[in-house]
């Protein structure tokens, strides 16, 4: 055991190494002089050659790329070109509203999809079978960023329900969980980035169900006498691991995903950060936003092999 | 010495081989056999959902194709008076957008960008990651290790992550989305080929081939390859609708083509503005990219269960 | 369902003379010699170890005899199979076919051993490509081997015929459309295709029913003759090698235990491993029930199999000089030698029982 997590950890270092690449050359992949991608038009001389100095564009790439790691790994990610404040600092608030948001998606998705999938696995080919699948079907093809439009559109503006953009009134500094006023504005952002995660996770798991549901050893549970409740309870467990892997994916997907949702709803997260980013031109905040969140995803991958290694024994003995 | 106990009992069942010719698979009619994916239209045949989505598929794209000729007005006409105009205003089906476009043509010009910022990327993947799976699959050991080492760098990232920082990175634009999505999709393709390919080199009939004296390339193009192509086929038309809307969210983001060019993304992104004055208008863009997006999915399942016969 | 289909008069070309220029050797040359093959597979895991799967088996084959090879599962039997025709490549060891060395300088290459000695495969699900009709499966190897498309067709069609399915019921159809008697009649025409002069089947009757077994069987025999084969036909089950084979050959763990023609392999067995398969064989007469367990324990893994004799282990008359010294297989010098590697058969080797047997 001790040793399959020592090895899925090592197998997770050129991984990390290889996004940390792949991060680093989307400087060089922008259209023009890499220098002028990390600094404000109006940079004085001196400021261009001081980095140009410090991140050794006159050196070769690899060099470049070993410079860069370094200031990477102390922190350092640069400064943003709109707000000429540290991308780390700039980065790092963003990832905090982010997770608010994550914070209440994930276990809205995953308990919810899960138990769908599980009613329609044990169910299959009657009605609520259908429907969940249906249900599902369409959460998956749902552009999740229309689908807040459309939210938007009526609790919003047609019924003035809720909120349609903005993290509090009082902005995203005052934001707290506790506050009724504050968490309307949580209200539509995290139905409609649950709702992709859903769609996925119920089918998932409803296959998974369907599978585990035809093997011998469930018509054996059952000739033994044991309570359908009790069966039930034994095909979850072994519909488990599979349903973990695609939860670690959808997690991903979350992360990513985050991206289309903040800014329909002015969410200042990571994602919002990120389109900003992008309509600036802001070079240095798209790399160390990307940076940030795909760490993190890697970080969540390993653990959810770890999980699925302590639920699933044959893993651990492979 | 004693007869051996075989041999006893296929002296009685020699009886049997000397009867007159009675087996009925001698005398039958010949059967109409049909080739492997007539069988898989045969039996798509008799699925009406997949049949129905498929219509609506065809319908979409010849839509798309034929949009020169069936919008009723210029996409890029602009009227500062008739802007965010409702349902059936002067002949305007689905209304008029903020510039005072008409919706209903940018629709269907805007299909054209969608369809193909979705399929386009879906074919190279195909074609890229399909060939790196299969040569890595087949060659196996350490060629397969590099080939899927490299490809599971590229996985660590979420799509739509990925899509977005190489595009952004990139600068935009609808050539560089289709570079984006292309890199987002390849690494997926890739390792469904590489399966596939490993676990077809395994069956008994490759060993087989190789035994018949066959070298390295006849057998993938005679039992690999006709082998791995389902599953490559079935998992590529999954990747349709995910690629319309991850085509459609780049556009959103202002990664995509650029105004005034219509698509779907883009319009959504710039009516946003206006729900307030007409929301539906609003809503309409990104309802095309749903349909479109369900369509294709519901189809690619039903393709995925006439393929997966057991056969 | 399939009614038993009758073993059928051949349709078709009547079978080719005698071919003395593909008869390199001559009648006097055994068709193949294997000497001293070895094949280790490491296992998987980090650990030294070494699956000793084939482990030192010499062997001579006759020019137009069946050559039975009996053992359990995971004596190497079908690991053997793959070395005679180089699909796996062996550690050590030589491969003789009709005088010349395979695969060596002077001698021929893989690939015109495998023009000259085909497979036929266990009837599993993946014996036959799923996609390719029935005609184009046994049409491939003359492909191969330079024939053009037309030609292909027209030798698989033939031979189809020869092993009892008319080519145009059978020719288009697709594996997943034929029962398992019927899949193995193409398997055995996709290996006589090429006109080779050896054909090695691979537990190639196991997989099926009694009733198709027979026939399978009586085709078989009646190919031989027809097409002047030699066979290697490997089983786990006695009473099929005893019905078809010439001589058998037992192999245990790797190694090769006893040799010798049918009849005296089977009535005077030597081995005391060969004793005990035999006797484990129930028989048709209630009266003659077995009592007590010809053999005990399991087998011993292979990757560390015991020093000496493998058998020893297991034998009831292992003595300290089976842990000692490996027997050797003995000389054997013509179709009609009989030996076993077995302490208790040479005289003077120590063994309390070893009195040299008749």
């Amino acid at each position: 055991m001790i040793k399959y997590i020592f090895r899925r950890l090592l197998y997770a270092i050129p991984i990390a190494f290889g996004v940390s690449v792949v991060c680093f050359s989307l400087v060089y992949l922008a259209p023009g002089d890499p220098l002028q991608t990390i600094l404000p038009s109006d940079a004085s001389a001196d400021t261009i050659a001081m980095v140009k100095a410090a991140y050794g564009f006159d050196r070769p790439i690899p060099i470049q790329f070993l410079k860069w790691l370094g200031r990477v790994l102390v922190g350092d990610f640069g400064e943003s070109i709109a707000t000429r404040r540290p991308v780390l600092l700039e980065v790092s608030g963003a990832m905090s509203n982010t997770a608010t948001l994550v914070m209440f998606a994930v276990p809205l998705s995953f308990s919810l999809g899960y138990v769908m999938g599980a009613i329609a696995g044990c169910f299959p080919g009657r009605m609520l079978d259908r429907a969940i699948t249906g249900t599902a079907v369409m959460g998956v093809s749902v552009p999740n960023y229309w689908l807040g439009i459309v939210l938007v559109i009526i609790f919003a503006v047609e019924m003035m329900a809720l909120p349609a953009t903005g993290m509090g009134a009082n902005g995203s500094t005052a934001f707290s969980v506790f506050r009724w006023s504050d968490d309307r504005f949580l209200v539509l952002p995290v139905i409609t980035l649950s709702m992709v995660p859903i769609g996925i996770i119920a089918r998932t798991t409803r296959a998974a169900v369907a599978e585990v549901l035809n093997q011998d050893f469930v018509t054996t549970l059952r000739a033994k006498g044991l309570s359908e409740f009790a069966v039930v309870r034994h095909v979850l467990k072994n519909a488990l691991p599979q349903v973990l892997a695609v939860m670690g994916l959808q997690f991903g997907y979350l992360i990513g995903g985050s991206i289309l949702v903040e800014t329909v709803f002015t969410w200042p997260g990571s994602g919002f950060l990120l389109s900003k980013a992008i309509i600036n031109r802001d070079v240095p905040v798209l790399q160390g936003t990307i940076l940030a969140l795909s760490m993190v995803f890697v970080a969540t991958n390993l653990l959810v092999d770890l999980l699925q290694s302590m639920i699933d024994p044959r893993i651990r003995r492979s | 010495m004693a007869q051996s106990p075989m041999a006893q009992t296929m002296s009685q069942t020699a009886i049997l081989d000397r009867s007159p010719a009675e087996g009925d698979e001698q005398v039958a009619p010949a059967l109409k056999v049909r080739g492997y994916w007539a069988s898989v239209f045969y039996r798509l045949r008799y699925d009406p959902v997949t049949m129905f989505f498929g219509a609506i598929v065809l319908l979409i794209v010849l839509a798309a194709i034929f949009a020169p000729w069936l919008a009723p007005f210029d996409p890029y006409r602009e009227s500062i008076i008739g802007r965010l105009k409702p349902f059936g205003w002067k002949s305007h089906l689905l209304g008029t957008d903020e510039l005072g476009r008409d919706l209903l043509s940018r629709l269907l010009y805007g299909g054209r960008v969608s369809l193909l910022m979705g399929v386009v990327p879906v074919c190279i993947a195909t074609v890229v990651g399909g060939g790196l799976g299969i040569v890595g699959g087949f060659a196996g050991k350490s060629v397969n290790t590099a080939i899927m080492r490299t490809m599971d760098v590229f996985y660590a990232f979420p799509s739509v992550l990925l899509a977005v920082a190489i595009s952004g990175a990139m600068g935009g634009g609808i050539g560089n989305g289709m570079i984006a999505l292309s890199l987002v999709f390849t690494p997926a393709m890739c390792r469904v080929a590489e399966t596939a390919t490993a676990q077809v080199k395994s069956l008994d009939f490759v060993e087989a081939a190789r035994a018949t004296g066959a070298g390295t390339l006849t057998i993938l193009r005679h039992h690999i390859l006709g082998n791995v192509l389902g599953p490559v086929f079935i998992y590529a038309s999954t990747l349709v609708s995910v690629g319309i809307l991850l085509a459609s969210g780049l556009s959103f983001l202002g990664l995509g083509v650029r105004p005034p060019t219509a698509d779907w993304g883009l319009m959504l992104s710039t009516l946003r503005q206006s729900i307030y004055v007409n929301p539906v208008i609003c809503a309409l863009p990104g309802a095309a990219i749903f349909v479109t997006s369900i369509c294709f999915n519901l189809v690619s399942d039903g393709i995925r269960a006439a393929m997966d016969v057991r056969m | 369902m399939n009614a038993i289909s009758p073993t059928p008069t051949p349709i078709g070309p009547p079978p080719p003379a005698a071919d003395f220029e593909r008869d390199r050797g001559g009648p006097a040359q055994p068709l193949l010699i294997a000497r001293d093959l070895r094949k280790h597979f490491k296992v998987q895991g980090g650990s030294a170890a070494f699956v000793r799967a084939v482990d030192g088996i010499s062997f001579t084959l006759f020019k137009g005899e069946t050559l039975g090879i009996v053992g359990e599962s995971g004596c190497g039997k079908s690991t053997l199979a793959r070395l005679l025709l180089h699909l796996l490549r062996p550690d050590s060891g030589e491969l003789v076919f009709d005088g010349d060395t395979v695969a060596e300088m002077r001698g021929i290459t893989v690939n015109a051993l495998r023009r000259q000695v085909q497979m036929v495969f266990q009837d599993s699900y993946s014996s036959l490509n799923p996609r390719m009709p029935v005609q184009d499966t046994v049409a491939f190897g003359p492909y191969v081997h330079g024939k053009s498309k037309a030609d292909s067709r027209a030798v698989a069609r033939s031979i189809l015929s020869r092993v009892g399915l008319d080519p145009d019921l059978f020719g288009p159809r697709y594996p997943h459309e034929l029962s398992g008697g019927q899949k193995q009649r193409v398997n055995i025409a996709r290996a006589l295709a090429i006109e080779p002069r050896m054909v090695i089947l691979d537990e190639a009757v196991s997989a099926l029913d009694k009733s198709v077994e027979a026939q399978v069987l009586n085709l078989l025999r009646a190919l031989k003759a027809d097409f002047n084969l030699t066979y290697l036909f490997i089983s786990h089950d006695l009473n099929v090698v005893q019905y078809i084979s010439d001589r058998v050959l037992v192999m245990y763990l790797g190694a090769v235990v006893e040799l010798g023609p049918v009849d005296g392999i089977f009535s005077r067995p030597l081995h005391p491993y060969t004793r005990a398969l035999l006797g484990s064989r129930p028989s048709m007469n209630p009266k003659q029930r077995i009592e007590e367990p010809p053999i005990t324990g399991d087998p011993p893994s292979p990757i560390n199999p015991p020093s000496g004799c493998r058998f020893r282990t297991r034998c009831p008359f292992a003595e300290p000089v089976c842990e000692a010294r490996i027997p050797e297989l003995g000389a054997w010098t013509d179709r009609a030698s009989h030996v076993a590697a077995c302490h208790m058969q040479v005289p003077g080797s120590g063994h309390s029982q070893a009195l040299g047997h008749g």
